[in-house]
């Protein structure tokens, strides 16, 4: 009877796995095979002359730590992703608080504050580049009627990441309002009753029970929007293709240039791992802080 | 039956004797939207009489319009003519390169015909297919200038197919510079008459002076210069113009880029630090956001009006002679500014010349080619010699958005360009301009080798650096040259100076 019951047990297994099969299939065709694939162009020199995987040991590993103009990118990334995706969560928060109570409108806000995340961001940032042209674009026109300017939105340093910024902030913080409204709206009523009982205020009683009670999707979101910052490509692409001078190069747009354009596709395979790399180390650290501040706890 | 037969009977012997004696009956094609018909190698008449049914020809072109807009349109005719399927697909710009280069290196025969920028030359020359004889002795081939011939060629065998030539030349404003007030008020508030720039020195102080100030009384600010300055968008190509007469002295052969000799990068020379200095200096004429200007905003700003001098390829010219332009026929063509100090490398010295040193920039242009591994390489040459035939290559002239600019003698015909409306200044300046670089023995050309995006996107990248204040002249030089020098021994000394002579050759006239 238990060898019957062990052989059942066994028959369920195999038929657990088998219907794991085609997934599992899936991921190695488009995660894994990739990955090993890419593992091994960054040993190799394959560039617009040599086209082979021939094997050059680490040598792409070691131009990489010493390409200033990439770690410089990867700073110019970090602070261009905390910025923004800080803003984005500080006024994707308050959008969602304003339209989480039922207030008149509320359904039209809601499709409106969505509308710059529907849209595809390379033809956003063809518009916003109309926008801050400095010479025939609105947001100057505008300025000069107060007697400011012209504004260098894209020709000055500043002004060019303060363009981005502002474009990245514009196009995503809909993606943060939209989390965060969900998570309001799932939120338990019981605490605030608590709450009102006890006679908290309206700013007590956002920073003791709301802001608490949001802290697993504040922190789902803030990844969620790392992530996606850190990939920023198309909007620097097209808005100022990473100048003036590198001002706005960001790692993504470095790799671009390194495969695409110079068709280094060897070392920009070695660039793309080290990227990938230091993105999950530093992610995760992120994640365990934003855990311990938030909630309190590690896991 | 005997009545049809006598009468089919004089009916044909007259009408063979009518067609042999009357031209009159050839063939109307204007359905095409060309005007006629040219005679030629490959005319309408005779690819009409090819038929290529059942067979298909794939292309890769640029997107539409530049370029893409007249593959598309020449395909279709092609196929409409022949008979042949003529599969077009059209790729941006950042995507072209690798577009073409992927199925080649991974050995797919994926593109018959390759519309591709011309500098190219030396990553591709390996997978194309060298042009038959017939072609290279056809009718239109015959008449395209030496200049292009040279562009089309490696290692003394013609391997892309001629259909567009570009060069940078100075644009300027009629209406300000031959208006006698503005000069004395020039004259008057500089010392000095008002003369179209001989010098890169002399461009700078002329648009500082007309910077920032409504001199066509249109309400608006105009400024002094539009230039290509953004890093990624052929901003290379106006830094070597700018930097050409300073560093490519008449009496040094054997290389400008590097020294063929010892394949040393020369671009941290004084003579390119000059060129970039000075660059970097017109910035403060340039109109707002001008530091980030594409070719496209180039175009707009001097073919709109906005600025009073330029200087690229043809498409502002074209542009600000337009019937709907505000500055139709207010404009002027002239060579880039020269130099009036040469750094000579042999010397290590400067070197005065009384008459400025002028470097003309053969630079970009679009052309063609058949890939080697074509299974339809008859076909595919004949798309091509038909795409650039006598009475398409006009059509595409005439028409700015399309990319096509002169590179036959018959290009340069002043009467053709007043024919588009152009007035004699406009249409004899022109021609002149284009004409006399043909005839110049100090022409520069594109870095045509191996990895020539590498070295031209690390250049960009350290004059960017220059012309945002983050890095010195001479340090965002020596930046360049230490990546060149990397590059190069990435690639290999031997290999880039067996492709490097090409360039030298046609720089240095050597047959």
């Amino acid at each position: 009877m238990a060898s019957t019951h062990h052989l059942g047990k066994i028959k369920m297994l195999s038929s657990k796995h088998f219907f794991l099969l085609p997934a599992l299939l899936t991921l190695v065709a488009i995660i894994l095979f990739p990955l090993l694939f890419t593992v091994r162009v960054s040993f190799s020199s394959w560039d617009v002359f040599q086209s082979g995987l021939d094997f050059i040991g680490g040598s792409n590993y070691v131009r990489v730590f010493e390409d200033e103009r990439f770690w410089q990118s990867l700073q110019r990334l970090s602070l261009l992703s905390i910025i923004s995706v800080s803003l984005q969560y500080t006024l994707g928060f308050a959008l969602a608080l304003a339209v989480w109570k039922q207030v008149r409108g509320g359904r039209l806000l809601r499709v409106l504050f969505l509308i710059p995340m529907m849209t595809t961001p390379v033809v956003m940032s063809v518009i916003w580049r109309t926008v801050f042209h400095e010479s025939l674009g609105p947001v100057n026109d505008i300025l000069s009627a107060f007697g400011v300017g012209p504004v260098p939105w894209l020709s000055s340093a500043t002004g060019a990441f303060i363009s981005v910024l502002i474009v990245e902030v514009w196009q995503w913080t809909p993606f943060m309002f939209l989390l965060l409204l969900a998570g309001l709206v799932s939120l338990p009523k019981e605490p605030y009753l608590a709450a009102a009982i006890d006679g908290a205020g309206t700013w007590r009683t956002f920073w003791q029970v709301t802001f608490p009670l949001m802290a697993p999707i504040t922190i789902g979101a803030l990844i969620i929007r790392l992530i996606e910052a850190s990939k920023i490509m198309d909007t620097v692409y097209v808005l100022t293709s990473g100048g003036p001078g590198t001002a706005t190069e960001t790692s993504s747009y470095y790799i671009y240039i390194r495969g695409l354009r110079d068709f280094q596709i060897g070392y920009s395979a070695a660039l793309s791992l080290v990227y990938l790399v230091i993105m999950i180390i530093s992610l995760t650290i992120i994640a365990k802080l934003l855990l311990r501040t938030l909630v309190g706890k590690d896991e | 039956m005997i009545k049809i037969n006598k009468f089919i009977g004089p009916a044909s012997v007259l009408a063979l004797a009518v067609a042999a004696a009357s031209p009159a009956l050839a063939k109307d094609y204007t359905q095409f939207g060309i005007q006629k018909d040219l005679p030629g190698t490959c005319s309408y008449e005779a690819i009409d009489a090819k038929d290529y049914s059942g067979r298909s020809l794939n292309v890769i072109t640029h997107a539409i319009p530049v370029i893409g807009e007249p593959t598309a349109l020449h395909a279709e005719q092609f196929s409409a003519l022949t008979g042949a399927e003529v599969n077009v697909v059209h790729v941006p710009f950042g995507d072209l390169f690798q577009r073409i280069m992927i199925p080649f290196q991974s050995e797919q025969n994926a593109y018959d015909v390759l519309f591709y920028a011309s500098l190219w030359i030396g990553d591709f020359n390996r997978f194309l297919e060298p042009v038959p004889q017939k072609y290279i002795d056809s009718t239109g081939m015959a008449d395209v200038t030496d200049s292009f011939t040279g562009v089309a060629t490696w290692n003394g065998q013609m391997i892309q197919y001629p259909m567009d030539g570009d060069r940078h030349y100075l644009k300027y404003r009629t209406d300000i510079f031959d208006n006698a007030e503005v000069q004395a008020k020039f004259l008057a508030d500089t010392g000095s008459a008002l003369t179209v720039p001989e010098t890169w020195e002399d461009y700078n102080k002329v648009a500082a002076y007309f910077n920032d100030r409504d001199w066509d009384g249109d309400g608006e600010l105009n400024y002094g210069s539009a230039e290509v300055a953004k890093r990624d968008d052929l901003m290379f190509s106006a830094f070597i113009s700018r930097a050409a007469p300073y560093a490519k002295h008449p009496d040094v052969k054997g290389g400008f880029f590097f020294d063929l000799e010892t394949m040393e990068p020369l671009i941290n020379s004084p003579g390119f630090v000059r060129g970039l200095k000075l660059f970097v200096d017109a910035q403060k004429s340039f109109p707002p956001g001008g530091n980030n200007f594409g070719l496209g905003d180039e175009i707009f700003s001097f073919g709109g009006g906005q600025t009073l001098m330029s200087y690229s390829w043809d498409d502002a010219y074209v542009q600000a002679n337009q019937p709907d332009s505000r500055i139709r026929n207010m404009v002027a063509a002239a060579p880039l500014p020269g130099a009036g100090e040469v750094w000579n490398r042999d010397t290590g010295m400067w070197d005065t010349f009384a008459t400025p040193n002028r470097a003309p920039y053969m630079t970009w242009g679009w052309s063609s080619a058949v890939s080697s591994m074509s299974q339809e390489q008859d076909m595919a040459f004949d798309f091509l010699c038909f795409f650039s035939n006598e009475a398409n290559a006009k059509h595409d002239l005439q028409i700015g958005r399309f990319g096509v600019n002169p590179y036959r003698d018959e290009h340069l015909d002043v009467d053709f360009w007043k024919g588009q409306g152009w007035e004699d200044k406009t249409a004899e300046s022109y021609v002149s301009t284009l004409s006399n670089m043909e005839q110049s023995q100090n022409r520069v050309f594109d870095l045509r080798v191996p990895g020539v995006s590498q070295f031209m996107s690390s250049m960009a990248n350290g004059v960017a650096e220059a012309m945002a204040g983050q890095k010195s002249a001479q340090e965002a030089l020596d930046g360049v040259a230490k990546e060149w020098a990397d590059i190069t021994d990435r690639i290999g000394k031997d290999r880039l100076r067996e492709a490097y002579s090409n360039v030298v050759k046609l720089e240095d006239n050597e047959d």
